[in-house]
């Protein structure tokens, strides 16, 4: 087991925790800057999509995760995100500001909407967000002028002072974007999670009246909480358009809601890692199962529901024995190996919480 | 001028009057204990003054300064801190997260600065840091530091608790039965802390207790409630020997 010295503050609030895990995201970053020369086009598109999912995840990561607000409405904001940066690169806007632009825009709407929606709690709030998914839908329906309506649209190739980046004739390049918007977005998380506002954010989900008592404004830091996870939403919405070269009012349904919330729980709730175990589920699963599928019979048949049943099956099998998610997993096979051989079944068993103080409302 | 003046406090839920007609000032310096038996009304008295509950009638003063004007999560920035009755930590967080959190009403920075990390969060940090590191350091917490709330024992969650409260930097410190539920050497410990916050730290200390050997060995002045009226008020000598205190804890005739 690695055991650290610290002999300042500041080692503690420092982004690695260690030579030894700096080394470790070093070895992992420049793996993910060498990925286009070792696997080919098709494999680096599939991974540019778990780049995509993984943002969108750390922005439902933040609400859920880190604030315990659940959301189903999640794929309204991608969509947002998604139409706004489309729309204003029609109207002229550069896409280096077009872009960011989409992130706010997508984070403010979301911030008003909060206001209204956190008040209720728990079940309540993810079934009033499914409704802003259903929405989404309409409105784009309604507003053709702007969004295409049914017929939906085409963004056209990124350009950033005058070096084009298209998804499916360049498909380096718009990884090497995703890539740069995940790096910026992780970045801005762990800040987030080590400065004052991340943990109220830690105050609000385990105990909003103590978290009041320690002088939280308890609406305004879960509107700040939706406000910043839309943003993030937003941006990965956006990046999605290009994924996708066409979208639609049906693009961004209640089933993409869905399956960001399940991406998070699958993941492990609460972490970033969590949110890009989940991506690569999502992405892979439905890659995985169709070569199974190949695998079992020669014959090209397509067994309806079959994908949407396995992801079921595994949200189950992670509620009931592991709900902290593949991160979990993850964190209990590395104290395993660091502790060897002395490594307890019982170390990560918590003890219930003893009774709360009756709730005030 | 008292540090904190409560003046004809009354609270009804439906109809049982849990706080009837109540007044009383806590001096600055002094630890101040407020005891009664169960549905006296002493946790109410508190969940008034961190303005979870409105008051159908009474002032509320603190430093001179009107409580009934501040909403709940601004009480702490007026420099009144508190612990719960059941413990209410951030379970899914570390000791030294649940400490920091107390530090929240020192927050300058809004959160593009935080997004960015500038230079002013992280001097910020540094300063929470050293000041909860004074905490662990008083109350001997170095052991539990990065550990999770969750797996913490009992006896543990409520210092935790306690530091939580300190960490903040208050006047006023309110502790609802701080040894409710601890062994008899914890229980020893929370005195002398208790004692030292007093004294070392010149923070003024409102609790509530049931453990009367605490009670008189700690506290200036007590204050007997009874359905959520005033019963006496005095030294803890005084309000033992009390014959309507007796009553209302024994039964008439016991005396």
């Amino acid at each position: 087991m690695r055991i650290q010295f610290k002999t300042s503050y500041n080692d503690d609030i420092r982004l690695f925790e260690d030579g030894w895990s700096l080394s470790v995201y070093s070895v992992l970053l420049f793996v993910a800057i060498a990925l286009p020369f070792i696997i080919n086009d098709f494999y680096l598109g599939e991974m540019t999509n778990v780049l995509i999912w993984a943002i969108a995840g750390l922005g439902l990561m933040l609400l859920t995760g880190q604030t315990g607000q659940a959301s189903l409405g999640h794929a309204a904001f991608l969509a947002l995100g998604c139409y706004s940066n489309v729309i204003l690169i029609e109207q002229g806007v550069p896409f280096i500001l077009a872009f960011p632009l989409a992130g706010i825009i997508t984070g403010i709407i979301g911030t008003l909407i909060a206001f209204p929606a956190l008040r209720l709690h728990g079940v309540y709030l993810a079934i009033a967000t499914i409704a802003l998914s259903i929405l989404a839908d309409d409105i784009i329906v309604l507003l053709e002028p702007w969004t295409g309506g049914v017929s939906g649209k085409f963004p056209v190739p990124i350009d950033i002072f005058g070096f084009e980046i298209e998804r499916w004739t360049m498909p380096t390049r718009f990884y090497y974007l995703v890539l740069v918007v995940t790096l910026i977005t992780t970045l801005f998380y762990r800040n987030l999670l080590r400065s004052p506002l991340g943990r109220a954010f830690a105050a609000v989900r385990d105990s909003e009246v103590s978290a009041m008592a320690m002088g939280v404004h308890i609406a305004r830091t879960k509107a700040t909480s939706f406000g910043i996870s839309c943003g993030i939403t937003g941006l990965a919405g956006a990046l999605m358009g290009y994924y996708a070269g066409a979208f639609n009012n049906e693009t961004f349904s209640l089933v993409i809601s869905i399956q960001l919330l399940m991406m998070i729980v699958i993941g492990g709730l609460g972490s970033i890692h969590g949110a890009f175990f989940g991506a690569f589920v999502i992405a892979f699963l439905p890659q995985a199962l169709s070569i199974l599928t190949k695998s079992i019979s020669s014959d090209n048949v397509t067994i309806p529901g079959l994908e949407s049943g396995v992801f079921a099956a595994i949200l189950v099998l992670f509620i009931l024995f592991e709900p902290m998610g593949i991160y979990g997993r993850w964190l209990k096979i590395r104290t395993w190996f660091e502790l060897f051989p002395f490594a307890r079944k019982d170390m990560f068993r918590r003890q219930k919480s003893y009774l709360k103080t009756e709730r005030l409302r | 001028m008292s540090l904190l003046e409560i003046n004809n406090a009354t609270l009804k839920f439906g109809g049982v009057v849990a706080v009837n007609d109540l007044s009383f000032a806590v001096e600055e310096g002094e630890v101040y204990a407020i005891v009664g038996p169960n549905g006296a009304g002493k946790s109410t008295v508190f969940n008034l003054i961190s303005r979870f509950y409105d008051p159908f009638a009474g002032s509320f003063r603190f430093d001179g300064k009107d409580l009934l004007k501040r909403k709940p999560d601004q009480i702490a920035d007026l420099g009144i801190a508190r612990t719960f009755q059941n413990i209410e930590l951030f379970d899914h967080a570390t000791v030294l997260q649940n400490l920091l959190i107390g530090r929240h009403r020192h927050r300058r920075s809004n959160f593009v600065q935080e997004m960015l990390f500038a230079p002013k969060v992280r001097r910020a940090e540094l300063v929470n840091r050293a000041a909860v590191e004074q905490v662990i350091d008083f109350l001997d917490l170095q052991p539990y530091r990065n550990k999770m709330i969750a797996g913490l024992p009992y006896g543990v969650r409520k210092v935790v608790e306690l530091g939580r409260a300190l960490a903040s930097g208050p006047k006023l410190l309110l502790l609802d039965e701080p040894a409710s539920g601890l062994s008899v050497e914890e229980t020893q410990d929370m005195r002398w802390w208790i004692d030292d916050i007093r004294k070392q730290m010149g923070i003024t200390v409102l609790m509530v207790e049931h453990d009367m050997g605490l009670v008189s060995s700690v506290s200036d002045r007590v204050l007997a409630l009874a359905d959520g009226a005033k019963l006496a008020e005095g030294t803890p000598a005084e309000v033992q020997s009390n014959p309507a205190v007796i009553e209302a804890y024994l039964g008439a005739g016991a005396a």
